[in-house]
């Protein structure tokens, strides 16, 4: 086989000394371009006019006067959770630690939560809800803690066992919904009691028409204190140096066992919080349906906030913003689900595509005559 | 000598962006000749053999191979002309058998029965014992090295081209090449040999052309002149050896007794039962094949790799089952000879690479909480006390030259005021006036009363800086005798004489 030599300009990758601080900031701005470019054409393909379809989709949800009003505090309510379980999940994939199962961990958070708060119906005490935050982080970790001690004990792929794990947690959450957590008093329909309208285990608004609940609070506080982790502190250092370069963080003395069962922990008891805090307040109860992916979602969150906290922040609420539009453009123009799933993929594929700007730099070359 | 000419290079030029590799080099070289090519890392040897192989295409200028031109494409062109060579990385895989990693290198390789024949058939009448069916990761260094003489011999090569060929090898193994290589020469072979040991140019070259900075300073013919002019050539300056004070010795600061732990590397060394002590102010020079257990040594000291207890002390205290911070805490550095991902994090910035092991000795962090202020400080004065050419300290590991991050790895563990000192291959890939001053860092710590563990390739090295010497032979440490009056046939015997001839005899 003799390789087809082109006479004319070529493409060539050159891998800079060091990553572009430049493009690390800017691929993120320009996959969201590209995304709404592609969507754009795929729903001109769809028979839909595309202008429509992507303000449908990012400006009428903030801005428009008839929908505003309910889907403006949408917005905190849906980036709450992923920004949550994003943020756990981005400390250990900086340290090469691949938890893909935080939907799973967010189930668990929520059942163990919910669990300890009905065991208490109805009586009323100001530490029912403190317990149940617990009980959910509790849920969550102790979840996380089942691929991270398969892991280090007997060298199994955390990816595999968090991810299958999560098909265990939805069973588990749909026999509690039928059986252990049923409404006693709910005419044998499944599902748990409500725990947003029980007083002492209600996650309410904090204020009115904002969305802001303690679940959002808690996504803000794991913003701020994932920041300060990576920045100032030795073991945000180690993580970012385990991820990089393994053999040297052994030099710089991080034990990987100990960083594994930590970074797991982490996030799962992040994903548990997450679930406490939805289940008891915008979902309200545990339901057979109880989960809606917030935990996959999370990991594209992640990476389209480059695993920086300030970046998922950003980044959870963009997310948000194209579930709430997308909704909105279902409804409004008819525009299949599949056609919003596929969009929010795009802007998954979009980032790891112009990625490599970061770290490789594009050339034009012409391609001399070999001789 | 009036023999044909075989490769003429005229006026090649190649320049990579910032750097002129060759500036307008012209050499010849005759049939069955053996000629050196010899400079510093950096002098433009590597890009210029390149060239002849194929793998790299000069800017300007001409190559003449046996009166045709002569301008290989690739390196399936150069092999087609008669061109071999030998990398001083060999390409090898560990999991497949001697025979099967040849086979790979061949455009048509024969039906397996018959290439095994015919690398025995070679591999006796150069007389370099290897058995086919072995797996690569079992041989030594010097075995793995016929592997990759004995695929360019199959291809009946008009230029042999070794780059640094006796790096991995020991004394009595580069007897047995250099026999190889007159071998060849006799038969008309030409050899073109790339090296900066001046003495084995002195032995085996007919002619050597000198490289400094991209150019041709000087050709000469080795034997007619001494090591040390070409040293000078080479270097453009004249060298003063470190000096060093004969330092009283203090006491036993490093004891290792009776260490044997598995290796974590596959295909590694095991090391077993290595026992030496190192008292303060002393250099102990650990010398040995590549392969034979050095990397795990370091592991073991440095505490990366848990030994087993009382197995390591540090200063009287047992350290075996303690970490590498818990031992850096004792007075223990450690630098390790792979700089880019084991020594420093390659993207992360010369700041961050102060801390990864500064952070105990010189205190970078209060209740977990990073002292950035302090860890710049501490890199800054690094890359000023060491000379580290680099824009800043808020570069990326990686944009630094091999010689410059050395600097700075070998400065960071000698700044922090250590009792016990491990440096596994201080200077390898480093300037002849860089290695100059870390051998000379290293002395003067040494007079400060660190005791000193050098692990290195180079036996030349070792002799100018150490006091002590001792050999790692397939994972253990002969007994530790003074460098002085040591003679370099003892040291090859040490060091595990022909390494691997025994068991081609009873291979099966």
């Amino acid at each position: 086989m003799r390789p087809v030599q082109g006479g004319g300009a070529m493409l060539r990758l050159e891998k800079r000394p060091s990553p572009s601080r430049f493009w690390q900031w800017a691929t993120p701005v320009l996959a969201v371009l590209l995304t709404m470019i592609a969507g754009g054409i795929m729903f001109a393909l769809l028979g839909k006019n595309p202008v429509e379809a992507l303000r449908t989709i990012f400006w009428d949800p903030l801005f428009n006067a008839q929908f505003a009003s309910y889907s403006r505090p949408q917005l905190l309510v849906k980036a709450g959770p992923l920004i949550l379980i994003a943020i756990g999940l981005s400390l250990g994939f900086r340290a090469g630690i691949w938890n893909i199962g935080a939907e799973g961990q967010y189930i668990m958070g929520a059942i163990l939560g919910a669990g300890v708060g009905l065991a208490f119906y109805p009586a009323e005490h100001w530490f029912i809800f403190p317990l149940m935050v617990v009980a959910g982080a509790l849920g969550g970790w102790a979840w996380a803690m089942i691929p991270a001690i398969l892991k280090t004990r007997f060298n199994t792929n955390e990816i595999l066992v968090s991810l299958l794990l999560v098909y265990v947690a939805q069973n588990i959450l749909a026999s509690m919904a039928v059986g252990l957590l049923r409404n006693p008093e709910g005419g044998g329909f499944p599902g748990s009691r409500s725990l947003s309208k029980y007083a002492a285990s209600s996650n309410p608004e904090l204020i009115a028409g904002t969305g802001m609940h303690w679940g959002v609070v808690a996504a803000f506080v794991a913003v701020i204190g994932a920041y300060v982790l990576l920045q100032r502190h030795i073991l945000g250092f180690h993580i970012k140096l385990a991820g990089q370069a393994p053999r040297a963080a052994r030099f710089a003395g991080v034990n990987p066992q100990r960083l594994v069962v930590l970074c797991m922990g982490i996030s799962g008891a992040l994903a548990g919080l997450a679930g406490l805090f939805e289940v008891t307040g915008p979902a309200g109860q545990i339901s057979i349906d109880f989960n809606v992916g917030y935990g996959f979602t999370a990991i594209i969150v992640a990476f389209l906030g480059r695993l920086n906290p300030i970046g998922i922040l950003l980044a959870g609420l963009l997310m948000a913003l194209t579930y709430i539009g997308g909704e909105l453009a279902q409804f409004m123009l008819g525009l299949p689900a599949a056609a919003i799933q596929a969009f929010q993929g795009m802007l998954l594929f979009f980032l790891l595509a112009v990625d490599l700007l970061t770290n490789y730099r594009v050339r034009l070359a012409a391609r001399k005559e070999a001789a | 000598m009036t023999a044909t000419e075989l490769l003429r290079v005229e006026g090649v030029t190649k320049a990579y962006p910032g750097v002129v590799a060759n500036s307008d080099v012209s050499f010849a070289i005759s049939e069955g000749e053996v000629h050196a090519l010899l400079g510093e890392n950096g002098a433009g040897k590597s890009t210029l053999v390149k060239m002849i192989y194929g793998l790299v295409k000069p800017d300007s200028g001409r190559m003449m191979f046996r009166g045709q031109p002569y301008h290989p494409s690739e390196p399936r062109a150069a092999r087609a002309a008669g061109v071999a060579m030998v990398f001083q990385h060999f390409s090898l895989f560990d999991a497949l058998s001697v025979a099967e990693n040849v086979a790979l290198g061949m455009e048509n390789p024969p039906p397996m029965k018959e290439l095994s024949g015919r690398i025995r058939a070679v591999s006796t009448e150069y007389g370099l014992p290897l058995d086919p069916g072995r797996m690569v990761g079992d041989l030594s260094a010097g075995e793995r090295q016929r592997v990759e003489i004995i695929r360019c011999l199959l291809q009946d090569p008009k230029l042999l081209i070794m780059d640094e060929p006796t790096s991995v090898l020991t004394p009595q193994e580069v007897e047995i090449l250099f026999k190889t290589l007159r071998q060849l020469s006799a038969e008309g072979t030409a050899i073109l040999y790339i090296s900066h040991k001046l003495e084995e140019i002195r032995a085996l070259c007919d002619e050597a052309t000198i490289l400094r900075r991209g150019k041709v300073v000087a050709t000469c013919t080795p034997r007619d002149v001494s090591a040390r002019e070409m040293a000078e050539l080479m270097v453009g300056a004249t060298l003063t050896p470190p000096a060093r004070a004969g330092t009283p010795k203090g006491e036993v600061a490093l004891e290792v007794r009776g260490l044997s732990v598995a290796s974590p590397i596959p295909f590694g060394t095991s090391l077993k039962d290595v026992s030496f002590s190192v008292a303060r102010g002393e250099v102990l020079g650990i010398a040995g094949v590549a392969g034979n257990g050095q990397d795990e040594l370091l592991l073991a000291l440095s505490g990366e790799l848990p030994a087993p207890e009382g197995a390591v002390r540090i200063a009287g205290r047992d350290a075996g089952a303690i970490g590498p911070n818990g031992r850096r805490a004792a007075g223990l550095v450690a630098a390790p000879e792979e700089r880019l991902g084991h020594a420093a994090a390659p993207d992360m910035t010369l700041v961050e690479n102060a801390l990864l092991s500064g952070l105990v000795r010189k205190g970078l962090a209060r209740h977990g909480f990073i002292d950035w202020g302090a860890t710049e400080t501490f890199a800054a004065g690094i890359v000023k006390e060491f000379d580290v050419r680099t824009p800043g300290t808020h570069v990326a590991a990686r944009a630094l030259s091999g010689g410059n991050l050395q600097k700075f790895v070998v400065g960071r563990e000698l700044s922090q005021a250590p009792t016990v000192i491990v440096i596994n291959q201080p200077t390898w890939g480093v300037d002849a006036a860089a290695a100059a001053s870390i051998r000379q860092a290293i002395l003067d710590r040494a007079a400060e009363g660190a005791a000193v563990v050098v692990i290195s390739q180079d036996l030349d090295e070792l002799l100018e800086i150490a006091d002590n010497f001792a050999a790692m032979n397939e994972g253990r440490l002969t007994p530790v005798r003074p460098v002085q009056g040591l003679t370099m046939d003892q040291i090859g015997l040490m060091m595990g004489g022909a390494h691997g001839m025994e068991v081609a005899h009873h291979g099966h």
